[in-house]
């Protein structure tokens, strides 16, 4: 591992193959991201992960590091696209904090404290998308999918079942499938103990019978703000 | 037959292949209306996928239907041109004839009719799809004809077969319209100079992509050929890429009813080059009445020996396969296109690694547009020295245009590559004098919008590089509905993969909305060119990064089109704060003035 990129001026050294997002996150350099998770290949669309990389606009989950890129990350101009980001996230689905299970576990909520992200800004949308309570152990509510697609790489890749599918197209229409007939969770063969049952960055996919557990203003980015449990990610 | 049969038939055809899922639910969909959940099921079960990938492509495509949406499904192109040939009034006579909302099936399931993005008409529209089959020039009588026998369910292959004439319109040939070739020529050319020679005329030739993007088609043929198959079953391929959906293109459409010939044979020569068996051909599903004198056409390429094994009695092997499309914009992008090829929702893939190394079914694939296909001909043909004396120096050969708007001759014009838009304009008679030209909207919604002080400017990669439209707008046309006619195409057809486009187009058609709507402020332009930044860097693909192109140009050229429509100079609500109040005054019973929002603004708000 001899070669190395600038990172906002700091030399991050990487192994071949790594992108931008591995080398940071193995060296304890946070850059905001949502779709991305290091066990499952990069997906690249929520875009948060946008950085500067010799002066172009690129995703760091999905560029390749090479020596002397020097890359751009947490520099107003691209915060501030990331805030907007985030504010497209909120708005585009219901995402009402106080009352959400998720709240201090939520990475989208998480990093928009990181990002200091103060209103939604634009109009809501408020679409109205079905809860999914079939299944005996675990409640979907889709109002607060950010389309990330980390359930569908997860029943794929870890559980092999397949049992979401993104689908559909452009803001109202896009959706994560279950795979039966009836749309419902309940008649597939998922279950709670599946990795994809644990994989949602949002409050979509949630345990049944368990709430509240934890207090909220206890729980994990209560504690401390998403980009110090990056170590998390490279471990 | 049963429903299950039919299915049964259709996945038998197919082989049960989940890479010709978009065939399957197509063809299973012109037999059965929609397809329903045990349809999905049926199929899913049979091609070997999870249940939620079948959905999630019958779920992508706007013309595939997971609901019933009635016995006759009519479909207005809606592209602006159609707009200005008065498309939006014959929509509300046949919906009001029907009574019908648009959007909506009606309540015994007989019909519903809704817009759809531009069909590839713009030289005869207004032009719609009835069960997918294109019809032009609708006119208000036959909008009361075509009411009729929607009424009487007389079926759409007993309606007058004028209705579904789609003329060619050639108003200027060149050097490719004018190719002279018989069927055989340019390939026996190819094959006789080996697919070395062949490569290197086409590298000689300046060939460059006529989709717009201008990369050297040489080089791609070199990529591709270079790279190694790999896997179980290496092989390489050659797409075309006949998804011609940018608003205001159509000579495609003519490239493939009059010279299918040639598109095939440059199929075949790219074949030979990069070392592919196999070829496909991808139709946008808005040209499915092109389908069958397609496949005829191939057929007859078969009998005469120049598809299949021992072409012209030497070695090469070759054939070709036409996919056709399902009504999604984005799969003119080429790796969309791949995947919709393979059975899958039509989404940019991540790039690199590129289609030349990984594409269709992960080979080698060169996917090349159906122009610059045809144009490989010539250069087998006749030769590159021969080819490159047209157009510049940079942009060799020559460019169909199609021409639709204001304008009294629309239609296809093929000139050398260096013709200026005022030539065009001429030519087309966009009436100097008359009603002045106001602007030129070239390369679709994704492309440039010109005024009068740049009509001088060329066709041509160096200058004005384009994928083909060209749609003309005189001084009576509003600029402003111009852009969010394309604000709004664009929120459609994003494919929803990326935040920035998937929100972020919505969020514009939104706010060109409100400016419509007499709610815009200047706090809105901003927020546009805001939308603008973040769109262009940040988007996975072309459709994101250029979805603001169109908003961006007027703005700086015809911003007075914006400014006159806005409301105060500070912010304006996107709702009507007064309308609001009206449900209290009404229940209060007041209406004095002091019940009205306006006498708590100050002043110069109220003009």
């Amino acid at each position: 591992m001899n070669d190395t990129f600038q990172l906002d001026g700091e030399d991050i050294p990487f192994a071949p193959g790594q992108t931008i997002m591995q080398a940071a996150t193995a060296h304890g350099v946070y850059i905001p991201h949502l779709c991305w998770h290091p066990d499952f290949s990069a997906h690249g669309s929520c875009k948060l992960c946008t950085v500067k990389i010799n002066g172009r606009f690129g995703s760091s989950c999905i560029t390749q590091a090479q020596p002397g890129l020097e890359v751009e990350n947490r520099s107003m101009e691209l915060d501030e696209k990331r805030r907007t980001l985030l504010q497209m996230l909120f708005v585009e689905g219901n995402h009402f904090c106080p009352s959400c299970e998720k709240s201090g576990n939520c990475r989208l909520q998480a990093t928009a404290y990181e990002l200091n992200m103060m209103s939604p800004h634009f109009d809501m949308f408020y679409p109205n998308r079905p809860v999914d309570a079939s299944h005996p152990d675990v409640l979907l509510d889709f109002n607060r999918c950010i389309m990330c697609s980390l359930c569908v790489a997860a029943s794929r890749d870890a559980d092999g079942k397949n049992v979401f599918y993104m689908g559909g197209r452009g803001l109202l229409g896009r959706r994560v499938h279950i795979s039966s007939e009836s749309g419902r969770l309940g008649d597939t063969d998922f279950a709670v103990t599946d990795r994809a049952a644990g994989i949602c960055p949002v409050g979509v996919i949630l345990p049944k019978r368990r709430g509240f557990a934890v207090p909220i203003g206890q729980r994990k980015y209560d504690l401390a703000p998403i980009g110090e449990h990056v170590a998390e990610d490279a471990s | 037959m049963s429903d299950t049969d039919t299915i049964d038939a259709v996945l038998d055809r197919h082989h049960g292949d989940g890479t010709r899922l978009m065939q399957i639910l197509r063809e299973t969909q012109e037999q059965l209306g929609w397809l329903a959940p045990a349809t999905l099921t049926r199929i899913a079960h049979a091609i070997g996928w999870p249940r939620a990938m079948v959905e999630g492509t019958a779920d992508f495509y706007s013309f595939f239907h997971t609901r019933p949406l009635g016995r006759y499904r009519v479909l207005w192109s809606d592209n602006i041109t159609d707009r200005m040939l008065g498309n939006t009034g014959l929509i509300d006579a046949m919906c009001k004839k029907l009574w019908l909302e648009p959007g909506r099936v009606s309540e015994d399931g007989l019909v519903s009719v809704d817009t759809t993005s531009c069909t590839g008409m713009g030289d005869q529209g207004p032009a719609l799809l009835v069960n997918y089959r294109a019809v032009t020039r609708m006119t208000a009588a036959r909008v009361g004809e075509m009411v009729g026998l929607i009424r009487n369910e007389t079926p759409v292959a007993e309606w007058p077969a004028e209705w579904f004439a789609v003329d060619d319109t050639i108003r200027r040939k060149d050097i490719l319209l004018d190719h002279g070739l018989v069927a055989g020529q340019a390939l026996a050319a190819a094959l006789e100079l080996g697919p070395e020679k062949m490569l290197a005329e086409i590298k000689a030739a300046r060939l460059r992509g006529r989709g717009g993007a201008g990369f050297g088609t040489g080089l791609k043929w070199d990529a591709c050929r270079n790279a190694e198959g790999h896997g179980a079953h290496p092989a390489h391929y050659v797409v075309c890429n006949a998804d011609e959906g940018e608003p205001g293109t159509f000579k495609d459409r003519v490239l493939l009813t009059s010279h299918a010939d040639l598109v095939f044979e440059g199929m075949s020569i790219a074949g030979l080059v990069v070392g592919a068996k196999k070829g496909l051909l991808y139709l946008r599903g808005e040209y499915r009445y092109l389908l069958d004198p397609l496949e005829s056409a191939l057929a007859a390429r078969r009998q005469a020996g120049l598809l299949g094994a021992d072409i012209l009695g030497t070695a090469f092997e070759f054939d070709i396969e036409i996919h056709l499309g399902a009504g999604a914009y984005i799969c003119g992008e080429e790796s969309a296109l791949i995947e919709s090829l393979e059975g899958k929702p039509g989404r940019p893939r991540i790039r690199p690694p590129f289609p030349v190394t990984h594409g269709y079914l992960d080979q080698p694939t060169t996917v090349n547009n159906v122009e610059t296909l045809a144009a490989s001909c010539l250069i087998a043909a006749h030769g590159s020295a021969w080819y490159a004396r047209h157009g510049t120096e940079k942009s060799t050969g020559s460019k169909l245009l199609s021409v639709s708007g204001d304008c009294e001759r629309p239609g296809i014009y093929e000139y050398p590559y260096g013709v200026t838009v005022r030539q065009v304009l001429e030519d087309c008679g966009a009436g100097f004098g008359k009603c002045d030209c106001q602007a030129v909207q070239i390369s679709g919604p994704s492309g440039l919008c010109l005024t009068a002080a740049e009509f001088d400017r060329r066709i041509a990669f160096e200058d004005i590089p384009t994928a083909g439209a060209f749609m003309v707008f005189d001084e009576s046309r509003d600029m402003f509905e111009v852009a969010r006619n394309f604000a709004h195409f664009f929120a459609h057809e994003s494919c929803g993969f990326c935040t920035p486009c998937r929100v972020g187009t919505t969020l514009v058609r939104n706010l060109m909305d409100k400016i419509a709507n007499r709610h815009g402020s200047p706090y809105d332009i901003d927020e546009l060119f805001k939308l603008h930044r973040l769109m262009q860097g940040a988007s996975h693909c072309g459709l994101g990064n250029s979805a603001c192109n169109p908003i961006f140009d007027t703005l700086n050229k015809f911003r007075p089109a914006y400014e006159r429509r806005l409301m105060s100079l500070d912010y304006e609500p996107a709702f009507d704060l007064d309308a609001a109040l009206s449900q209290a005054r009404q229940m209060t019973g007041r209406d004095d003035a002091a019940a009205h929002f306006s006498a708590h603004l100050p002043n110069e708000a109220e003009a």
